[in-house]
């Protein structure tokens, strides 16, 4: 804006417009990818700082660690999104773009495969750079800004990664990392004097300290720090339900209902043929309700009890073995029995009682 | 100025905020946008946006154990 007003006053006074255009500095504008995390906040608001206009992209997967699992448990939550957040301490907008059907691809064939778990981290930094090249290229920017730090994660910030994703990403030299520039080739923001590259920085490894650092010095004092990384696909015990739905359907595919209901529940397969999702509190079993159009279902009758999906075929003996696994988990445990009504996504109702199973019979390796 | 009105009940953050962006995009300033949900993280999100974009929140809450937010589109964006 002050560069506009500045130049409207020159060409007022001066009549000389061409000449005052060419000396004006043209406002460069750079795309920051937030995660909500640390990081990329910190290397936003170098880029910031520089005098370079910034606005942020961050990309719903439908894996990304957010409020999700506390909004179910806990109605009163109102978990604060810390993209959002970020984005409003920095004074700069935030573009939110769903990307869960293109993200499938990335996690069902990732061409660098898996890192410890079912994370494609190196693909999917591929991807979401790529990404905002796309949106950096719709909306006139100049250049694209993220918050890696070589060294920093095994799979996908390694010295010999970045250009693979700055290659695959077709982001090339206009992939700025400002915690980490010194430590790279110049890139073009930096040849050009968009940016100023004294003033970024060399951080490397693991250790989280310079950037803890930095953040104070910046006067950040409050920020996230999300262990071990940003979705539930680096999350083992996430991934194992996923394989085993995987697995169960003889085919590696998933809605994004699919991959929201793997965080919902005690998740229990007691039969290869079937699996039973169990809500732990009144949140789940509000939250599962919104499914019973779709699944199989148990309501507890006789007690208070936890709303039960079920997924597969079941025979009558299926059904009753569900219950009598189903009864363990609501207020009648140690009830001699346990009444449920038994709900087909038609319609369909049954009745049945049973008596819940002992602690004993529930079966460690039937839990996923 | 009109009222436009966007379900999103049974959606999980962030894609109440998703959606209100997206259909925000198309309104014209002044018009106001009426958005139903049922996760209450929209309560928080949905505001923290308008901040960021200078929307103003015009009135949320809970009605029938469901949530809603009624923003009103800013005059011109804070950004430009
Ligand atoms: S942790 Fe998840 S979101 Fe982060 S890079 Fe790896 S796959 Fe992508």
């Amino acid at each position: 804006m002050r560069h506009v007003n500045a130049t409207l006053f020159a060409v007022l006074v001066n009549k000389d417009w061409r000449h005052i255009m060419e000396k004006t500095p043209k406002l460069r504008k750079a795309v920051a990818l937030i995660s909500g995390g640390l990081d990329s906040m910190l290397a936003a608001r170098v880029v910031k700082d520089q005098g370079v206009h910034v606005e942020g992209l961050n990309f719903f997967t439908g894996f990304c660690v957010e409020g999700h699992t506390h909004a179910i448990r806990n109605r009163k939550g109102g978990k604060r999104n810390n993209a959002l957040w970020v984005a409003e301490q920095l004074g700069i907008r935030l573009h939110i773009i769903d990307v869960i059907e293109e993200y499938k691809d990335v996690v069902i064939n990732p061409r660098h495969g898996y890192g410890a778990n079912l994370n494609p981290c190196l693909d999917c930094k591929s991807f979401m750079v790529g990404k905002a090249r796309e949106w950096m290229e719709h909306n006139g920017f100049d250049f694209i800004v993220t918050g890696e730090v070589v060294g920093q994660r095994p799979m996908s910030q390694r010295r010999d990664t970045f250009p693979v994703i700055a290659r695959e990403s077709g982001a090339n030299d206009r992939l700025l990392r400002p915690l980490c520039a010194k430590l790279q080739p110049p890139t073009l923001p930096e040849r050009k004097g968009w940016v100023d590259r004294e003033g970024l920085y060399r951080f490397s490894g693991r250790s989280r300290k310079p950037q803890i650092r930095l953040a104070e010095t910046l006067k950040i004092d409050e920020f996230s720090q999300p262990a071990g990384g940003c979705c539930f696909l680096t999350d083992a015990s996430y991934t194992a339900k996923m394989k085993d739905m995987w697995q169960a359907r003889g085919e590696r595919s998933y809605d994004l209902d699919d991959i929201m209901l793997l965080k919902v529940g005690r998740h229990l397969r007691p039969v290869a043929h079937f699996k039973m999702i169990i809500a732990r509190d009144e949140g789940e079993t509000n939250y599962l309700l919104g499914y019973r159009n779709r699944f199989h279902h148990l309501v507890m009758t006789s007690h208070g009890g936890p709303l039960t999906l079920l997924e597969g075929q079941l025979s009558d003996d299926d059904l009753s073995l569900a219950a009598k696994i189903a009864a363990r988990f609501g207020q009648g445990r140690d009830a001699a029995e346990v009444s449920f009504l038994a709900v087909t996504p038609d319609g369909p109702e049954k009745r049945l009682s049973v008596a819940p199973l002992k602690p004993n019979q529930i079966s460690d390796t039937w839990y996923l | 100025m009109s009222l436009h009105h966007l379900d999103v009940r049974n959606l999980l953050c962030p894609m109440p905020v998703i959606r209100t962006q997206n259909q925000v995009a198309d309104l014209a300033p002044g018009d106001e946008l009426e958005v139903l949900c049922t996760d209450p993280g929209a309560l928080t999100d949905i505001p923290a946006w308008c901040r960021i974009e200078g929307h103003e929140v015009v009135q949320s809450g809970e009605r029938n154990g469901e949530f809603f937010v009624r923003l009103k589109v800013a005059q011109s964006s804070v950004f430009y």
